[in-house]
């Protein structure tokens, strides 16, 4: 016999994708008092991972308890290797983990299912229902089957690949300037420095990006990297990836080897049109120069969420906007800042990042961050301090 | 006009960076399928530039010759 999915036909909230950024928009939406359903179109929420699994404490602890059975190695400085193979290790600002995304991801979708949000898995949505010129639900293929779900609000969530917002007349494409074409592996049987999360830059590593080594556990690694697509034309960025790891680790064993995309650009000129809303890579929500995404990702969520639940509650989806305002006073003003940095650093050629590096090795201890060092390294163009010093200091 | 974007079967990892920068909306991906909506697709190049598996191939004339599906040996008998 086949197992039924209890479904309603109506939901107040529809949230597409189940990634940290969907499943903690299921959550504040269930929290608020909306009846949530979370649809992810893998078969398992959190997996396949594509990411380089590292946070801040200090994000973390925003959302979720930290917790040893998603923490795979915790870190406490940076190591930037310049092109020329000098390295530099500024300390952190506090603590950094690196995450087993399989399992955290689990961790957030149960948080949602605790507030009362449904989940429904292999659920892939192919289209928006529409009725007299508004958006009613999605369209979904569950267990074969094709099936019209209504919801009051969607919510798009659906990352990278992002169709949800398309469908709603929201551009959500990628400049290939701004897309990072990543590589990720994961490698096993080989020395890895501990506490330490390992960046490596330079047109020859890898171009309009970086390539990370970050440990997880004393052995093993996530190593990735991330191009830019305008830069990738000629050289895909798995064949970077497998040059390094050739070179710096010729006997690891390749426990996962996997693709993937970043959207390092500014939010989306529009994230909540009607009542669609976008969160997440879906919305662009990526710290444009880290392409960090995990964080930023669940506080787009989590204001979309709230957002959703008060206009449900107060009938009044004209409140979605809400969402826009509230999105760029928290992050979404950062990210434009670091996005013009980002433009800055991009030009940055293998000479002027070496620069940088014997600049920050010339910091004292006690000044020897990221923002320190790229402080130093732009006082060359005053037209960034400012810029630079509204990041960093605030 | 005629599509020339390929996706070599079986060999897509999935991972949506082609979608992210596809300006027309003419690539459809599931957890593990996918395919260029040829009626949007404008042969722009932009998903063969993303790809990072190199799998996505552009051809000058055209696609039409080449295998659309995956074909795999025969079927081994079931083992348990």
């Amino acid at each position: 016999m086949t197992a039924t999915i209890e479904m309603k036909e109506r939901y107040d909230v529809i949230v597409v994708g189940a990634g940290p950024a969907g499943s903690t928009a299921a959550r504040y939406a269930a929290a608020g008092g909306a009846s949530v359903l979370l649809l992810e179109k893998d078969r398992d929420v959190g997996y396949p991972v594509r990411c380089g699994e590292a946070v801040s404490h200090e994000g973390v602890i925003q959302f979720i308890e930290p917790d040893d059975r998603w923490i795979a190695a915790r870190c406490t400085r940076f190591r930037l290797i310049s092109p020329s193979g000098k390295s530099v290790v500024p300390r952190l600002d506090g603590l950094a983990y690196v995450l087993e995304r399989r399992i955290f991801d689990y961790e957030l979708a149960k948080l949602a299912v605790k507030e009362g949000a449904e989940v429904v898995t292999k659920a892939y949505v192919y289209d928006l229902v529409r009725e007299n010129g508004g958006v009613k639900g999605v369209r979904a293929i569950i267990k074969d089957r094709k099936v019209e779900i209504y919801g009051r609000v969607i919510i798009g969530a659906d990352g990278v690949e992002s169709r949800v917002g398309k469908w709603a007349g929201i551009d959500t494409t990628t400049h290939i300037r701004d897309m990072e074409s990543c590589a990720q592996m994961t490698l096993s049987g080989i020395e890895v420095e501990q506490e330490v999360l390992q960046f490596y830059f330079g047109e020859r590593v890898a171009p309009g990006g970086y390539l990370w080594v970050f440990p997880k556990g004393t052995d093993s690694a996530n190593v990735g990297i991330g191009i830019s697509v305008e830069l990738a034309k000629e050289k895909s960025a798995v064949r970077y990836l497998e040059e390094f790891v050739q070179a710096r680790y010729p006997r690891a064993a390749i426990l996962t080897r996997i693709a993937g995309g970043v959207p390092c650009a500014k939010t989306c000129d529009e994230i909540v049109k009607n009542n669609v809303m976008l969160v997440g890579d879906a919305a662009h929500q990526v710290n444009p120069v880290s392409g960090g995404g995990i964080i930023s990702g669940m506080i787009g969520g989590m204001i979309a969420g709230q957002v959703a639940a008060e206009a449900v509650a107060s009938n009044d989806l004209g409140h979605l906007v809400e969402y826009e305002k509230r999105w760029h006073k928290r992050l979404g003003w950062r990210h434009e800042v670091f996005y013009r940095i980002k433009e800055a650093i991009s030009e940055f050629s293998d000479d002027t990042l070496n620069r940088v590096c014997e600049s920050g090795l010339k910091l004292p201890e006690e000044k020897r961050t990221v923002g320190g060092i790229f402080r130093t390294a732009l006082w060359n163009q005053p037209s960034m301090l400012l810029d630079v010093a509204r990041v960093f200091v605030s | 006009m005629p599509l020339m974007i390929y996706i070599v079967p079986g060999t897509c990892d999935y991972c949506g960076c082609c979608v992210g920068v596809c300006p027309e909306d003419a690539i459809e991906l599931l957890e593990s399928d996918i395919r260029i909506i040829d009626e949007r697709c404008t042969n722009c190049r932009k998903c063969v530039w993303a790809c990072p598996w190199e799998v996505i191939e552009f051809h000058r004339e055209g696609i039409s010759h080449l295998p659309k599906e995956l074909s795999l040996p025969q079927e081994a008998p079931p083992s348990f």
